[in-house]
This record gives C-alpha cells, sequence and structure tokens, in this order.
C-alpha cells in the first residue's frame, strides 16, 4: 500500500531552507565539521562564503564558536551527523550553549538507525535523551522534508537553543507543502478514540500506515505527531489517554529518554493508562534503511502489534 | 592604546564593610577605577594590591574557592582591563566594546575582584561570592554584569573567542577579543582544535593569554602533564607568540600592544607567572590551588599585602 508514497530527504530540505533564510536575513551564520556536503549546508556555503565557517573534523570547537557567534547577536546553525552534534561534544554544548540559554541552533542530519550501512557507530539512538536532558533546549523531529522546512523556519525566528532532528535517506512525506509548523503543539494527523499512536520523525509515517490497517480491523486510531519533543504538549497527550484510554508511542530511537519516556512521564503523572512503545532496545548494525528497521521492530506491522498489546491490557 | 571607556563609579564609593559582626580585615577595599590615563605605573600597582586583598577576602567569606590560579592573573587582567581594552561599566552589553573571556572559570573571583573595582556592580557585592542568591557563581557565568561566557569546564573559552572575533569581521567592527587560559588547562583538547581553526581563519582580532603559573590542580603541571616546548606548541599552530614577566604590568602591556600591530595571524602571550602570588605561603604551593584561607591565613596574607 505505500507504493505510491512520495519520498523526500529532511537534509535536502534543510539545505534548501537555510539558503533561503540567508538570503532573508544576513543575521545567520552557519557552521559546519568537513560533512557540509552532505548535511545540505554546502549550499548556504556557496552562496553565503562570508557567514559560512568549516572548522573541519573538530566538534567541541565547532559548539564553542557557535557560542561565540551567538552572544556577539548572530543567529547561528551548527550542522554535522547526529553523533557529532550531540554525545561528542556534549559538554560544550552543555557549558557554552545550554547554560547561558544562546540562540544556537543544532541542527544534525544522520540521525537514527536508518543511516544505515555505516553501523552502529554512526547510528545515533541516544541523541534524543541527551538533548531532551539539557533545560534550556527546544527538541524537535520532524516527521518529513515539508516540516523540517518550516521547523528550521520557525527555529530561526525563535531565540534560545534548538536542536533538530533530521535523517540520511528519502523518506515519506506525509505534509502538503505550506504545511504551518506550530512549535510545542502536537498535530492530530487522523482522528480515533479507541487507541491513540504518538510517534515522531520517521515513524510518524508508520503509524499512519499502522491506523490504515487497524481501521480496517474496526479500531479506531487516533495519531498524533509529536514533532515538538520538549516543550512537551501534555496537554494534547493526556486527552488523548483520557479520551482513547490506551496510548503506543512509536520512536526511532532508543527507549530510554526518548518520546516513550516523555509520554509515561506526563501520563504516570496526570492520567495513568496503559503506554506500549515501539523504540529501539540494544545497538544495531550495518544494514538497508528498511532491513534495519523489519529486524529492529520500527515498521508498521510493530506498530499495530503494539496498539494490540495497548488494548489487550485496557480491557 | 585606547582609554578605558567609562571611569568606574567604585572609585567614588565609600569603604564597604560587611554585616557588623564581621571583623574589619574581611571588608573588601574600595574600588580604584580612574580613568586610565590617570593611572601610573605606581598606581596600577596599588590597584593590583587591592584586587588580591578582594579576591582573598571573597574566597574567605565564601569559604570555598580558587586563590592561587586568581592571584597568579591579576596583573594580567589590571593591563587589559585598566590600560588597553575599551569598555564601559555602565552599558556592559555595548556593541563595541572589546572582549574579555575567562576561560579558566574557576578564577573567578579575579574577574569579579576586577568588574567590581570597574563599576560593573558594587564591590561588596564581592562578600556574596558563591553563596544563595548571589550574581557570583562559583565559576564565572554570564549573569554577572560584565562577564561575556559561562565557564567552568576548561578548555572552552579560546573557541568562545573564536565566534566572537568572527562575529567582529562580519559586522565590520573594531573590538577585539581577549581569552585568559590556564596552563594546566592546555591539556584540555579543544585548546588545540581552536588553536587551529584561529589560524586557520586569520584571526588578527584575537590574543590568547596563558597564565603559565606551572601549578594545576593536583601537582606542578610538568608533574602531571608536561607542556614545553609551550611557545613552540603554539607557535607550530600559527600563532604569534611572546612571553612575557606575567606580573610586570610593563612587560604584559608592551605584548598587548605588540599584538595589535600583528596582521594576519592570532597572537598569543605566554604570561610567566607565580601561583598565588604576593602571599608567601601560598606561593608555588600546590595546596591553594582551590582552597579558601582560614581566618588566620587570610589575617596574615592581608598583613603581608599591607592592604
Amino acid at each position: 500500500m505505500t507504493s505510491t508514497v512520495t519520498k523526500s530527504a529532511t537534509r535536502e530540505a534543510y539545505g534548501q531552507v537555510l539558503v533561503e533564510l540567508g538570503r532573508e536575513d544576513p543575521n545567520i551564520v552557519v557552521l559546519g565539521g568537513d560533512l557540509n556536503k552532505s548535511t545540505g549546508t554546502w549550499a548556504f556555503a556557496q552562496q553565503f562564503p562570508e557567514r559560512f565557517f568549516d572548522l573541519g573534523a573538530a566538534e567541541q570547537n565547532i559548539m564553542g564558536i557557535a557560542a561565540g557567534l551567538a552572544s556577539a547577536g548572530k543567529t547561528v546553525f551548527a550542522s554535522t551527523f547526529a553523533v557529532f552534534g550531540t554525545g561528542r561534544p556534549y559538554d560544550q554544548i552543555r557549558l557554552s550553549i545550554a547554560q547561558p540559554g544562546l540562540n544556537v541552533k543544532i541542527v544534525v542530519t544522520h540521525a537514527g538507525i536508518i543511516t544505515g550501512e555505516d553501523g552502529m557507530s554512526a547510528q545515533s539512538i541516544e541523541d534524543i535523551a541527551l538533548m531532551c536532558a539539557l533545560p534550556t533546549f527546544t527538541v524537535v523531529v520532524p516527521a518529513d522534508a515539508p516540516e523540517t522546512a518550516a521547523a528550521v523556519r520557525e527555529a530561526a525566528r525563535t531565540q534560545g537553543p534548538w536542536y533538530i532532528r533530521l535523517g540520511r535517506p528519502a523518506t515519506p512525506v506525509v505534509h502538503q507543502d505550506g504545511y504551518r509548523f506550530h512549535l510545542g503543539r502536537a498535530e492530530q494527523l487522523k482522528g480515533g478514540s479507541d487507541v491513540t499512536v504518538i510517534a515522531c520523525g520517521v515513524m510518524v509515517s508508520a503509524a499512519l500506515e499502522a491506523a490504515e490497517v487497524l481501521e480496517g480491523q474496526g479500531v479506531r486510531c487516533r495519531v498524533l505527531n509529536m514533532a515538538t519533543l520538549k516543550p512537551t504538549d501534555e496537554e494534547a497527550i493526556i486527552r488523548a489517554a483520557k479520551e482513547t484510554g490506551a496510548l503506543v508511542t512509536a520512536e526511532e530511537h532508543y527507549i530510554h529518554g526518548g518520546l516513550n519516556s516523555i509520554v509515561c512521564q506526563a501520563v504516570g503523572r496526570l492520567c495513568p493508562v496503559p503506554v506500549e512503545p515501539v523504540a529501539l532496545t540494544r545497538y544495531a548494525e550495518s544494514g538497508d534503511p528498511s532491513g534495519l528497521l523489519r529486524k529492529y521492530g520500527l515498521t508498521a506491522e510493530d506498530v499495530v502489534a503494539a496498539v494490540r498489546r495497548a488494548l489487550s491490557r485496557r480491557g | 592604546m585606547t582609554n578605558v571607556k567609562h571611569a568606574g563609579a567604585g572609585g567614588k564609593q565609600p569603604a564597604t564593610t560587611a554585616a557588623s559582626a564581621t571583623p574589619a580585615e574581611v571588608s573588601v577595599s574600595p574600588g580604584h577605577a580612574r580613568r586610565a590615563e590617570e593611572l601610573a605605573e605606581r598606581d596600577l600597582k596599588q590597584v593590583a594590591r587591592t584586587l588580591r586583598r578582594n579576591i582573598l577576602v571573597s574566597i574567605a567569606a565564601a569559604g570555598s574557592g580558587h586563590p592561587g590560579g586568581s592571584l597568579s592573573a591579576v596583573e594580567t587582567l589590571v593591563a587589559l582591563y585598566y590600560k588597553v581594552m575599551r569598555h564601559d561599566p555602565s552599558n556592559p552589553r555595548w556593541p563595541e566594546r572589546d572582549r574579555f573571556v575567562l576561560s579558566k572559570g574557576h578564577a573567578a573571583p579575579v574577574l569579579y575582584a576586577v568588574l567590581a573595582d570597574c563599576g560593573y556592580f558594587p564591590p561588596q557585592e564581592l562578600l556574596t561570592l558563591r553563596k544563595l542568591d548571589s550574581r557570583l557563581q562559583g565559576h564565572a557565568h554570564i549573569m554577572t554584569p560584565g562577564v561575556e561566557m559561562s565557564a567552568g569546564s576548561l578548555g572552552q573559552g579560546l573557541s568562545f573567542g573564536i565566534g566572537q572575533a568572527l562575529a567582529a569581521r562580519i559586522d565590520g567592527r573594531a573590538y577585539r577579543v581577549y581569552v585568559l587560559l590556564g596552563d594546566g588547562e592546555c591539556d584540555e583538547g579543544q585548546v588545540w582544535e581552536a588553536a587551529m581553526s584561529a589560524a586557520h581563519y586569520r584571526l588578527d582580532n584575537l590574543v590568547a593569554v596563558v597564565d603559565r603559573n606551572r601549578i594545576q590542580n593536583d601537582r606542578f603541571t610538568s608533574e602531571v602533564m608536561e607542556l614545553e616546548p609551550l611557545a613552540e606548541k603554539w607557535r607550530a599552530f600559527g600563532w604569534s607568540v611572546e612571553e612575557v614577566d606575567g606580573h610586570s604590568i610593563r612587560d604584559i602591556l608592551l605584548a598587548l600592544k605588540q599584538a595589535q600591530g600583528v596582521k594576519g595571524k592570532p597572537s598569543c602571550i605566554i604570561a610567566h607567572t607565580v601561583k598565588g602570588k604576593g602571599v608567601s605561603f601560598m606561593e608555588n604551593n600546590p595546596a591553594f590551588h582551590g582552597k579558601a584561607p582560614t581566618r588566620e591565613e587570610l589575617r596574615q596574607a592581608l598583613e603581608e599585602l599591607g592592604v
């Protein structure tokens, strides 16, 4: 049923919108670390060389320089792969950017296991947990290319440190062009009263596919796109818990510290209901993206199975 | 050399005494900030003595802190804040100001003493160092007026300074950026990432001063991690390097002036200093890297300083 789905890479959308923003706002500065032809920042580098700095494979230095530029009033976009833009310079992000709350947008690509053949060292599955643990950070995981473009524009408009998580391969498009991103608000993509799937990133399209399958089986499944993980739309989570009585979370991230943890934190405090996770429970391996998603349990079928478990627990 | 733009209010304030229960010797001394051209070398030495007093008094009042590396950096900050940098204590975010970045954030007491003396905040606030609800955090943080960067985890200030120097270039502003690093701090790999990139981008509006006091947290730097040949390392990374007696304000000023003439590359000044300078039992004593003086030690230290 997904054969007609349009696919597009979020990092390409990022590269395009960055050039537009560069044209509109002379205050935008972009930093990269020898991966600019992969992250999408290369086009900005070509058009605005005086506002682009390649710092080489030196991510600690990138984050520190980003902080210094931001303290002098610049809106800074710093981009590299997810593993190199989070865990590697984490202390620099914490001290130089998060604690003073500076206006730095860390936009990473090649996140999650769909990075694929490069293997587990390149597959960032811990980054959402790391970035959500920084009190001043806004954390956004766009579902597709149009949402990426809209979220990056919102980041440029908004003061303060942001983390935006993008992927490597082309992934299904669920939004129309011109889609409006609402920071901190979960987006209801499909109505339903029996169960709710809350998803982010590449798992949003899997959740929609699962909901369609469930619909055929008589289960009315609500689907929420939780693109903003922080600040969290607790109201939408609690409404879903109250109105549907059972939740499933779906994320391409380790089960600890990501979307499942965030949803359980809200539900446990305000409206306890069954919450079933679809998430990674271990490090993965080299392989093609779709094969990896199958082997590590991140497909629409896995979402359907989780919904069945959640419904049976609700009784 | 450019003058301090604004004569700080500190000099006009009356001597401050702490709460009545506090003995006279733990009061901070009144500020000295005056127009730079009025400050002869003799006066600057007096300023340095007063700053040392205020460093020790504030750390003693806090009951913890880092006196050794604060005392070793006094003359560097005096040269910068009283003679070289254009800054305005009444407008700490003045866009054209020269920037001072304290990378060795544990030496916050010397920066606080200078900022108070210049008039960024009242000197009596020094007695709130490290206490609840104070603006004077244990390691420098931007909540304090005049502090450019939140620091405390070593090795990060030079990168931050590079960011400010690049912003000056983009905006066509003439300000200069001065970063103070510790020598032990040069163990951190990020310092060398930053050093390489500053030379790559030919940042001649950037000066790094290394406080070469030869002692880090546990022991002497030569015992923990050999840094020498330090000057040659900086030169090899593409910097213009000068070595000076870091307790000679005149020598520091000469090196800073020379750095202003260097084009096409950043400048590094290795300031050879004595950790704990000015207090006999703290000098060259690793024990006073991160330990507050006792009441008796403070009394003796202030007696030696004669302020």
